[in-house]
């Protein structure tokens, strides 16, 4: 009876250290501290990996596995290793624990009976590291097509244009010195191919990989002994061109009759290497490309890269952390990009829906009010490239020049802070409410989406679902409240939550998080007022191509689609030029897909459109 | 052009009767038929990536693409005049573009929209990047930016209307699709250890005789004379002198130079004057 008076400590709200200690109690062997400079978290034997994470997620809470990714330290320890980090919904930052393997013949358990939602990252894993992962039921190529020579993120792997390691490259800075890349290939293209490469036994077998082992072809005999409609299975291709898709998606679909029985996920069709550009890149370079993740979210998708190389930064010396009207002027191109984000989901919804081009219209006006405002700040409309490693480029412009019609069509000069705060305060909650009002009881958009879709809870948790698509489960998962950043913590306001997990949920929960970014923009205008004049950059321009430490991090921050995570390793002389030795990007999009299968199971055919715009995905960080 | 302004047609020295002016309009076959080609362009509904997003940003409501009878997308490359290239190319999804060009009825254009399709862009470096369409499939105008904003766009698109106005009935060569006859496929590259674009196949099979052979194979010979692309003293900026022989045209840049002072004068007495 004693036990129970002194209250036990219930081990599944013990803080990381605590949890790290009872996984070393329990596997005193295989889980050992990673005490390498700059890192942390625990590193596991591979061969006991599987039994930990049970241990991990069933004990210890961590039921959420947020990121699983490769690592390749070729010259610097001769092997790979996998790295995941795992949270708990109920909040508080990451366990991060690591699988090593040798680079020969590597392999590492897989995960996927523990968290489904690592089913995609193993994939891709596998695809550009070459990692096997013993236990997974499908492991092909994810993004590369089956049949591609090597896995190319592997260090000793080059590509065809390959020219150094590091940017800027020596031939081309400071002499000015450029061939251009076509010239040296004797193909003048992109293309490089084996020296055992043989022309007679060319096949192109990326299709017929596809579709083996989807069990297509009838059974006969059991269509006679039912008394039911006798159909055939049928394969559709939705995609990779298709108007729904957004983008170059494409889902390969079974059909029994017009019931979905299964869903095949392809992509890979906008892979356009973004991790691999983003090694050779020198820390601030990458800052830009971070825009074509997410292009509808640019701003916010700079702020998460940002909070992760600030970490690094944060354990050299000479750091200043961003200025309070860094910080603010942060907040206000996130809320706003999330008001974009969600105008334009919601808009190409219901172009999903049928209702084709006219709620998008509506929903685009007012999108562009607020890319003026983006493009007089920042100088582009899509691709801010705004931020920096300890605040922001540029201060908000005293005046802007935009064609908006806030009050008639004229190309008119506001005063900034006038325009955004009749932006805030009366255009965007007026448009908010107008879609509310046209669709929330609209009779069609309901009977398309309620109950189509249906993604419980524990389902979504497990999926590694994240943002509205978590949000509109039941989770109140949200990284602003979970994992408090930039100056969220001082600011009032609610994580949206609804509970059906269908689709119209996932569309409630988009305007109630606009209703919530309005409500956060409204106090962030008078802490703008009151830093006026302030410094919105830390430190000098020297910052801008920062020194960082040895050592990882991950910054993570609640994006429009959900958690956007950026891991980097940085393994760089800290003298000499920088680039990060490994630049993961953690994309919402991907990984919510990989719950699509699942809701459209038993849908009907033309729901799939309108789940797959639910999930709200966009292709540059699907396939990144 | 919203209507048909019959004065505007008119223009052949041929005299109208008093009577007919306004109601009769005599002009050459190639500008009716041109002027109705122009006016309805109908672009595929086709995204790739980011550039998608501006191209659909021009087709709403502040831009409008419908000024210029471009505002019906057709899903279908059956239906589409134009294909609007709005993105990364990438070697996976080189396939299905080609393949949708091939589908394309003549008369047929490419618009080649941002760094990206015109050339690889930021991403030309990339292993799965091909760097620019116009590697696989021919392209009429080019649209740079990245992404190009609505306005670059719409100035493509006119470009382009430029074009067909130009073309004429009159020449088979530019209306090959009455005269020669549809043009050929363009070959559907084949994704094998890395994409190969059927008509090199002489090329790699050279190549992979070389490597068997032990030869060396894959990289071209160097150009002897590196392109030159900046031109500074030692003294400018404290950098090395490039020792190359400079590949540039003196006559040719006093000409730039000249017509870009010329330029520069129009502009000035233009803002003079207003
Ligand atoms: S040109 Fe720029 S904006 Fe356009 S697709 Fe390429 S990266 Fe994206």
């Amino acid at each position: 009876m004693t036990d129970q008076m002194i209250a036990p400590v219930r081990p599944e709200t013990v803080d990381i250290d605590a949890a790290i200690g009872i996984l070393k109690e329990r596997f005193p062997d295989a889980v050992k501290d990673d005490t390498r400079e700059g890192y942390g978290g625990v590193i596991v034997e591979r061969g006991q990996l599987v039994e930990i994470a049970t241990v991990m997620r069933d004990e210890l809470g961590f039921d959420y596995l947020s990121s699983a990714t490769a690592v390749d330290y070729l010259g610097i320890e001769d092997s790979m290793e996998m790295v995941y980090h795992a949270y708990r919904t109920t909040g508080g930052s990451p366990l991060v624990f690591k699988a090593q393997t040798p680079r020969e013949n590597s392999s590492v358990p897989s995960l996927i009976d523990i968290w489904p939602g690592v089913d995609f990252q193993e994939r891709e894993a596998y695809d550009l590291y070459g990692i096997a992962f013993p236990g997974h039921p499908n492991q092909k190529r994810i993004l590369m097509w089956e049949g591609f020579n090597g896995h190319p993120m592997r260090k000793d792997w080059k590509e065809a244009y390959y020219e150094e390691e590091h940017k800027p490259f020596d031939s081309r800075w400071p002499k000015g010195m450029v061939r251009r890349a076509e010239e040296l290939n004797v193909y003048g293209k992109n293309v490089e191919y084996p020296a055992d490469f043989d022309l007679s036994r060319l096949s192109d077998d990326t299709e017929s990989s596809l579709y083996a082992g989807m069990g297509l072809g009838v059974n006969v005999e059991a269509l006679d002994n039912t008394d039911e409609l006798k159909t055939d299975r049928l394969v559709v291709n939705l995609g990779p061109h298709h108007p729904s898709t957004h983008g170059v998606f494409r889902m390969v679909v079974t059909l029994n009759g017009e019931t979905i029985e299964t869903l095949e996920p392809v992509m890979g069709y906008l892979h356009r290497n973004h991790e691999q550009i983003g090694e050779r890149n020198a820390w601030l370079y990458n800052m830009a490309f971070t825009d074509r993740l997410d292009y509808i979210c640019s701003m916010s998708n700079n702020l998460g890269y940002a909070l992760a190389v600030e970490q690094l930064m944060s354990r050299g010396m000479r750091y200043t952390p961003p200025t309070y009207r860094a910080e603010v002027i942060r907040v206000l191109m996130v809320e706003l990009t999330r008001i974009v984000n969600h105008l334009w989901a919601i808009g190409f919804l219901l172009n999903d829906l049928g209702a084709f081009f006219t709620p998008a219209l509506y929903a685009i006006a007012e999108r562009e009010k607020i890319l003026d405002f983006f493009e007089a700040t920042a100088g582009s409309r899509l691709m801010c490239n705004y931020m920096r490693f300890g605040g922001v480029f540029k201060d908000l412009p005293e005046r802007i020049h935009s064609t908006a019609s806030l009050l008639n069509d004229k190309v008119r000069d506001f005063d900034t802070m006038q325009y955004i705060t009749e932006l805030i305060t009366e255009a965007l909650p007026r448009a908010v409410d107008e879609l509310d009002r046209f669709l929330t009881d609209s009779e069609i958009v309901k009977t398309r989406t309620i109950g189509v879709g249906y993604l419980p809870a524990e389902t979504a948790i497990a999926y590694s679902a994240a943002g509205p698509l978590l949000r509109g489960s039941g989770v109140a998962y949200d990284v602003r409240r979970a994992e408090p950043y930039s100056i969220y913590p001082e600011l009032d306001f609610d994580v949206a939550v609804r509970y059906n997990g269908d689709i119209y949920d996932r569309y409630l929960i988009r305007i109630d998080e606009m209703r919530e970014s309005l409500r956060i923009l409204k106090q962030i205008l008078p802490r703008l007022e009151h830093t006026k004049g302030e410094s919105f950059f830390a430190g000098n321009k020297a910052v801008y191509m920062p020194r960082v430490a040895l050592g990882e991090a991950y910054g993570r921050v609640e994006n429009p689609k959900g958690e956007l995570g950026y891991y980097v390793v940085s393994q760089g002389d800290p003298k000499g030029p920088q680039n990060p030795w490994r630049y993961h990007v953690r994309a919402p999009s991907f990984i919510n897909l990989t719950a699509l299968g699942q809701m459209c199971k038993g849908q009907k055919v033309a729901d799939v459109v309108a789940i797959l715009g639910s999930i709200d995905i966009v292709l540059g960080e699907t396939d990144r | 052009m919203s209507s048909l302004d019959l004065r505007q047609l008119h223009d052949t020295e041929f005299p109208i009767p008093d009577e007919m002016q306004g109601n009769l309009a005599i002009t050459s076959l190639s500008k009716v038929y041109n002027w109705s080609r122009r006016s309805s362009v109908w672009p595929m509904l086709f995204g790739l990536a980011c550039c998608a997003i501006e191209m659909i940003a021009t087709a709403a409501a502040r831009y409008d693409t419908a000024r210029f009878g471009m505002e019906v997308m057709r899903a279908s490359p059956r239906q589409s005049d134009l294909m609007i290239v709005s993105g990364t190319v990438t070697k996976k999804m080189v396939v299905p573009i080609v393949r949708l060009y091939n589908q394309m009825p003549e008369p047929k254009y490419v618009l080649a929209m941002g760094a990206c399709a015109s050339g690889g862009g930021p991403f030309k470096e990339g292993y799965n990047v091909v760097s620019g369409i116009d590697q696989y499939v021919p392209v009429d105008v080019y649209v740079p930016g990245c992404p190009p904003t609505p306005q670059a766009l719409i100035n493509g698109l006119i470009a382009l209307q430029k074009k067909i106005d130009g073309q004429s009935l009159a020449n088979m060569d530019d209306v090959p699709w009455y005269g020669v006859g549809p043009s050929d496929p363009v070959p559907i590259p084949i994704l094998g250890p890395d994409i190969i674009d059927p008509r090199q196949m002489g090329l790699i099979r050279q190549q992979a005789m070389a490597a068997a052979a032990g030869q060396p194979y894959g990289l071209r010979e160097l150009p002897t004379v590196p392109m030159k692309i900046v031109s500074k003293t030692a003294s400018a900026a404290g950098m090395v002198e490039v020792d190359a022989i400079s590949v540039v045209d003196e006559a040719a840049e006093a000409d730039r130079k000249a017509r870009r002072q010329d330029a520069v004068a129009r502009k000035r007495a233009f803002l003079a004057k207003s």
